[in-house]
């Protein structure tokens, strides 16, 4: 539904790319999308004009008027304010206290603290080699006491023996006893959800608070938090004192402007995120990584860091070597099908980019799966290395063979053979475009590229 | 909780009202000082987007209003009634509330309740199932969440607080066979309402969702018109994501309704105008706090009235 920064950009800048210069009203047009992109991607308002000011301020003036790629230009200019405005370094959860460090962890109902309190706890024992325990103040929400312990059986970490009818002020102070008696290093004190308007549950947590002054108070939101994430930033850290903020459901396809909202409100540090449902979805903070999100950009830089793992640079280097001639056969699609693979699949690559859901449902469709890749593998392996190297070989007869040797139809392969001379023809161009966009080897100056280079 | 006025209408305008209070106020200073003029329709604008209403709709409906031409010294109250008349106008059609009246012949009416994490499923079920038990009505209640640790046993607590039968089985078995084993009970016991629980599931999850289409699937092995209803239980503090979380679950499960949660937080919610005009589902019902009696019917002008701080 969305369109991504670049595509809005895109849009502005269209037709300008060749005229050279930018004017100011470029770049209010600019920013103008900036303003939509951000509030669709959920960063509360008053946010976003504190945050296109500081842009509009930054690019006004030469850096983007001397720019040969206005969008590029502009994009990096809010993406580096925007990582900026994260806070640049990741912020580790704070033990530099006198054990049992106290740690609070508060939220609205639903954000997910019992299950990132688990997690947490899972982090810290894993991790840091800490002695952990756990209680769960949560004495409205039906089974919420037991739906911890379950937790904590589940990873082995220890918890609080349930008391019925216990207050939580008083269950805090037990866990608290306990903690020092028997020496663990930090006491995890899950709440009960509240709504940042609902005093009486405010001053329940505010009595928490002064009861075990902790050290860490940890705002437990959910990463498709919309509008409202400034109030309840503020809320929450006017009333208990907020030391660090977790961002939960990042594995969801929302933008997660909330994270925005929340640091710019309340000036505290996202510490982590939660990536999944499993105890051990629970990441660092990576401010790039959330600011590609909500530009629309994706995880581009977990995807980025996926590849590497998986992708061995010499066969990249090849591979690009033939790009670069003009040699790309479908040995090496072959190869770059076995490497979707070892991502983890289509649905592996799919879930880093953001509208994740709607892609994968294009692709279902469309019929584009893993076994679709499976397929095609085999289709390339029945052929021989001369067709690999040749498709301009495969006729009617040896596609009826190829057909029969991988099990699949004479349909399946000229849609194979369509689709590698679509990528092809694809690849011709980008060499033309050749080193602005992928500056690849050479000392060769992108814009040296004589027109038709490429032939 | 206790101490505020009672009576439902009293109770959504004291939630709404907190969460539209300053929004009303900043219409209200926004126009006694200023003429509608292009400045003054953009802070409205904006003032519409802090309500999570989204960039695309605040946009169309100060539009409508730019276009009313008011005098140059219009009372605020009356930009204010407006805007509230046309977002009323967005919501009326979708304001239908669950029919639990009309009992299928065979068996129970099948409601399948589906969402994100943490926007009250298991909560609104509870409520669902103490309503329908004042009603007089058998109620049945399938622990289809086996994945969330508890979650069954929080089911189970609202079976003992309303008098509704609850079904179960060991903490991760398949949902579907918790779905199916209760529908035969059900049909066997002659259960008026069966309300089926799932675990939460983020929409961009195929595995998850084909999970859930896996549920359907099974329930239909018994009874091809079943689930009756499919409801999808939204977050009020959800942003845009909402549109995401609606148009994939309506497509993968057919989702039949909406309950919108969690209104009486200062969230205001105001991503479902946005919804009604896109997907057009009912919205069956409002939670506007934790006690059973505090699921409401959704009533549009009221919606609206309290979104801009309209008393009715």
């Amino acid at each position: 539904m969305f369109d991504t920064l670049t595509e809005r950009l895109g849009k502005v800048f269209d037709g300008l790319t060749r005229r050279g210069a930018l004017s100011e009203a470029d770049i209010t047009a600019a920013l103008r999308e900036v303003r939509v992109a951000l509030l669709e991607a959920d960063v509360a308002l008053p946010v976003v004009r504190d945050l296109v000011a500081a842009v509009q301020e930054r690019a006004t003036g030469q850096e983007v008027l001397k720019s040969i790629t206005p969008g590029q230009t502009v994009i990096k200019i809010v993406h580096d304010h925007l990582v900026e405005t994260l806070g640049s370094e990741a912020v580790e959860i704070d033990l530099n206290a006198p054990t049992p460090v106290p740690m609070l962890l508060v939220g609205l109902q639903g954000s997910g603290k019992t299950t990132t309190t688990a997690k947490l706890a899972n982090y810290l024992v894993e991790k840091q080699g800490k002695k952990v325990i756990m209680a769960s103040l949560d004495v409205r929400r039906p089974a919420a006491q037991e739906q911890l312990r379950v937790l904590g059986d589940q990873a082995l970490i220890p918890t609080l023996d349930i008391k019925l009818g216990e207050a939580p002020v008083d269950i805090a102070r037990r866990a608290m006893d306990r903690g020092r008696r028997e020496g663990y290093d930090v006491v995890l004190l899950d709440t009960a959800g509240r709504l940042a308007v609902d005093d009486d549950m405010m001053d329940e947590a505010v009595a928490i608070r002064d009861a075990v002054k902790p050290h860490e108070t940890l705002l437990v939101a959910d990463a498709m938090t919309g509008q409202d994430a400034v109030n309840i930033g503020r809320v929450f850290h006017e009333k208990v004192g907020l030391t660090g903020i977790v961002l939960t459901r990042i594995d969801g396809d929302a933008r997660g402007g909330a994270a925005l909202s929340m640091r710019a409100v309340t000036g505290c540090p996202i510490k982590l995120l939660g990536t999944g449902e499993g105890l051990g979805a629970l990441e660092p903070f990576h401010p790039d990584r959330i600011v590609g999100r909500i530009l629309g950009m994706g995880d581009v830089v977990g995807l980025v860091e996926k590849a590497q793992e998986v992708v061995e640079e010499e066969q990249a280097r090849k591979v690009a070597a033939k790009i670069q001639k003009g040699q790309f056969d479908l040995e090496d699609m072959a190869d770059q099908l076995r490497q979707v693979k070892k991502m983890g699949g289509m649905g592996g690559i799919m879930s880093m980019l953001p509208g994740a859901g709607k892609i994968q449902k294009q692709m279902a469709q469309h019929n584009i799966d893993d076994s679709m890749i499976r397929r095609q593998e085999a289709i390339i392996l029945s052929m021989t290395p001369g067709e690999r190297h040749r498709p301009a070989l495969i006729k009617a007869s040896r596609k009826r063979r190829v057909a029969a040797g991988s099990g699949t139809s004479v349909q399946e392969i000229n849609k194979l053979l369509k689709q590698f001379q679509q990528l092809q023809s694809m690849m011709k161009k980008m060499k033309k475009m050749g080193g602005r966009m992928l500056p690849m080897g050479g000392g060769m100056p992108g814009g040296a590229l004589p027109p038709g280079f490429g032939r | 909780m206790s101490g505020a006025p009672s009576g439902w209408l009293g109770r959504l305008r004291s939630g709404l009202g907190k969460s539209s209070n300053r929004l009303a106020g900043g219409i209200g200073s926004l126009l006694s000082e200023r003429k509608l003029d292009a400045a003054t329709l953009g802070d409205l604008e904006d003032l519409l987007i802090t309500a999570d209403l989204g960039v695309e709709t605040a946009a169309r409906l100060t539009e409508q209003i730019s276009q009313r031409r008011f005098a140059a010294d219009v009372p605020e109250a009356e930009v204010r009634a407006a805007l509230a008349k046309d977002i009323a106008e967005i919501l009326e059609p979708v304001a239908r509330p669950l029919d639990t009246t009309a009992r299928p012949e065979a068996g129970p009416q099948v409601i399948l309740v589906v969402g994100v994490n943490g926007t009250g499923k298991t909560t609104t079920i509870g409520k669902l199932a103490q309503q329908l038990r004042e009603q007089g009505k058998s109620v049945m209640l399938a622990a289809g969440d086996t994945f969330r640790a508890a979650a069954i046993d929080q089911l189970k607590l609202w079976g003992e607080r309303t008098g509704a039968s609850v079904v179960a089985q060991d903490p991760g078995t398949d949902p579907a066979a918790v779905a199916f084993d209760a529908l035969q009970r059900a049909r066997a016991e002659q259960t008026d309402v069966l309300l089926i629980d799932t675990a939460g599931r983020l929409h961009n999850k195929a595995d998850l969702m084909a999970e859930l289409e896996k549920v359907i699937r099974v329930l239909r092995k018994i009874d091809p018109d079943v689930p009756h209803e499919v409801l999808l239980v939204l977050d009020a503090t959800t942003g845009q994501n909402a549109h995401a979380q609606v148009e994939t679950f309506k497509e993968l499960v057919a989702v039949s309704g909406l309950i919108v949660t969690k209104l009486d937080g200062s969230a205001r919610g105001g991503v479902i105008v946005g919804l009604a005009d896109r997907f057009g589902l009912p919205i069956y019902a409002i939670g506007v706090g934790e006690g059973a009696d505090d699921l409401r019917p959704f009533a549009a002008q009221d919606f609206a009235d309290s979104l801009l701080g309209l008393s009715a």
